[in-house]
């Protein structure tokens, strides 16, 4: 029945709301024990995705499958999945202990078993002892803890996650990253986790799909989403990234020659047999790949005159926005302040810089027309 | 020092104000209870008997007793089924979009603002020309009629803050939608189910005119009061009458107000399981 052995199986899904297209014709798989991300902005079709996967809402085509079975029309129920809302959703009428017990009401379990169970889980979550607490007596991340155990004491084989840090604080949020990445290789279970964070998401995931409208992108683990991005728009969305135009000179086994305006020549290698000689690309750059001199550096390539724009303090970096005669969006370039007196002293606005990069640092795009 | 004795004298003006207001309020009611003890026939002061019998007889008022029980049987039937369909109206207008949908909850609104002699009439023309026999089953369904859009304005604030992820949750943990409803939403809900079962038996308890068009051979508890009030020896009885009822309002609107203050507390979890 199963196509390939993939734990889940998204087939040809499509799902629309009016005139809407929420899900485009997508297609995905996910391996079993996977911390799986769906990231993309508000509106991207990935929650709808997700309530796909956890049966809130009906395809009009494609279909899904869990371990070989068909789950496309299964209710919520019925599924081997759970969920932790966005919100939590805690049921404000039960204290901690019977909201995450609640679903195993069918399993008839004996009071001692029952309180057994609970407790297990109480203490995974590290709320041991808030079992009588009501649900408005508990913290924002408390909260998050306890959907959390009333989904995980299901034993689902997937869970999924809807947003369920977006309303934590920041401090809260990158603990419960650590803690939520942690009990998800302690419990095995396959993890679906949808957010807009995109450095959520390259944190947490073994894996991570970026969608826009309701399509795809890429499908990666975090490195290469950020380190080889397969298009302009992941690029963009996942960090920061400096584009310039190119044309290819040559193209010689894997070895591509392309030549920029900017950039000068340069030689980088283009893997998949895509391209051609005379193709217009685009050649992009990560700031913090390239680096900024205020003496000009002895080297012939790989190297762009410009002139200091503007200056952002962040604390452990600094970005600075290099304006390049002729090139209408500043160069954007990071720099560690790895020496408290160094770089502010040195550099101020106006001035006279030279930004360098390696050339094995380029990421070569195909351009959209 | 000046913001505090200004203060002081806005807030003793306020207590002035609110102690009138109660009493222009409860002033008039009390006069019920009051003649009702009176050994007089008639209300007027000072009272110079008192006398505890018109309690005593009008409990030997066989007819009283069969017009009670009829606006008792009325009154619930009226609140049981217009706030089932009231919870009905509220899910849909606060869970799903539809066309017309403002229209048809004003349509479902206008009975509240409705003359209800017109109404009455109305409904007895409708009644005629349907065939249907006058009774308390009409006089219920007219009840209804009325009931159901206070029902409706109580369930939907109540349902508008309910949030649509805790019936999923309910669900994705494996619940079917029954036992949803049974252990989430009336829970939850209930106190608004409650307020709304008492708001429309107490409108039905005490209605009059569409009672006096529909109803046949049996009157409801206003009827057979209006019908006694025409001879003054009965009065007596009936300020014994009202004093009883507004002693069971009172009764009812505390108890009621009380299920509300904890209708949120806590379940324990032997409470669920057992």
């Amino acid at each position: 029945m199963n196509k390939n052995n993939d734990f889940i199986m998204v087939d040809g899904i499509t799902k629309t709301f009016g005139s809407v297209v929420a899900v485009d014709n997508i297609n995905l798989e996910i391996k079993q024990g996977e911390f799986f991300s769906l990231l993309g902005a508000s509106g991207c079709g990935k929650t709808t995705l997700l309530r796909l996967l956890a049966g809130f809402e009906k395809p009009d085509k494609g279909r899904i499958f869990i371990e070989g079975e068909d789950i496309t029309y299964l209710i919520p129920n019925k599924r081997p999945t759970n969920m932790v809302f966005q919100n939590y959703a805690i049921f404000p009428h039960m204290d901690v202990a019977s909201n995450i017990g609640y679903g195993l009401r069918k399993e008839k379990l004996s009071n001692k078993e029952l309180h057994h169970r609970i407790d297990h889980y109480l203490e995974l979550i590290k709320l041991s002892g808030y079992g009588n607490r009501k649900a408005d007596q508990l913290s924002g991340g408390q909260r998050q803890r306890v959907a959390l155990a009333r989904a995980l004491i299901m034993q689902p084989k997937v869970l999924l996650l809807d947003e369920p840090l977006g309303a934590l604080d920041k401090q809260l949020r990158a603990n419960m990253q650590i803690e939520l990445r942690l009990l998800q290789k302690d419990v095995g279970i396959t993890f679906v986790f949808v957010t807009h964070d995109q450095e959520e998401s390259l944190s947490m995931s073994d894996r991570v799909a970026v969608m826009s409208n309701g399509k795809i992108l890429q499908v990666s683990s975090p490195d290469e989403l950020y380190e080889k991005p397969e298009n302009e728009e992941v690029a963009n969305f996942i960090g920061t990234i400096n584009f310039f135009d190119a044309t290819i000179s040559s193209i010689n086994n894997e070895n591509c020659s392309l030549k920029s305006k900017y950039l000068g020549m340069i030689q980088t290698n283009c893997k998949n047999n895509v391209y051609s000689t005379g193709e217009e690309v685009l050649v992009g750059i990560r700031p913090e790949k390239l680096n900024l001199h205020v003496n000009k550096p002895e080297q012939d390539s790989g190297i762009i005159e410009g002139i200091v724009e503007n200056i952002s303090y962040l604390g452990e970096r600094s970005h600075y926005y290099v304006k390049i005669d002729g090139l209408s969006k500043t160069v954007s370039v990071s720099s560690q302040n790895v020496n408290r007196a160094q770089i502010n002293q040195l550099i101020n606005d106006n001035k006279k810089v030279w930004v360098t990069f390696d050339s094995d640092s380029l990421i070569m795009i195909k351009k959209n027309y | 020092m000046k913001i505090y004795s200004s203060y002081s004298l806005s807030d003793r003006f306020l207590t002035v104000y609110a102690i009138l207001f109660l009493s222009f309020l409860y002033i008039p009611v009390l006069f019920l209870p009051l003649f009702s003890f009176s050994e007089s026939q008639y209300m007027q002061f000072p009272i110079t008997d008192w006398t505890f019998e018109r309690y005593v007889t009008m409990w030997k008022k066989t007819k009283l007793h069969d017009a009670l029980f009829a606006s008792i049987k009325v009154g619930i039937f009226a609140s049981v089924i217009s706030t089932i369909l009231g919870i009905l109206v509220a899910r849909a207008m606060t869970r799903y979009l539809f066309p017309f949908k403002k229209s048809v909850l004003g349509f479902i609104m206008l009975p509240m603002v409705f003359p209800e002699i017109i109404m009455g009439v109305g409904l007895l023309i409708f009644a005629i020309f349907a065939g249907m026999q006058l009774s308390l089953v009409t006089v219920t369904a007219g009840h209804i009629l009325i009931c159901l859009p206070f029902s409706v304005v109580i369930l939907i604030s109540r349902f508008e803050g309910f949030d649509k992820s805790l019936e999923e949750a309910s669900l994705d943990l494996g619940e079917n939608a029954w036992q949803t409803f049974y252990r989430i939403t009336f829970p939850i809900v209930g106190s608004g189910i409650l307020a709304s079962l008492l708001l429309t038996f107490t409108i039905s308890f005490d209605e009059f005119l569409i009672a006096f068009f529909l109803s046949g051979e049996d009157p409801t508890l206003p009827i057979y009061i209006y019908g006694q009030l025409r001879h003054v020896k009965n009065i007596p009885y009936m300020l014994a009458l009202g004093s009883i009822i507004l002693i069971v309002s009172f009764i009812t609107i505390s108890f009621s107000e009380w299920i509300r203050g904890r209708g949120m507390t806590t379940k324990k979890i032997y409470g669920i399981f057992k």
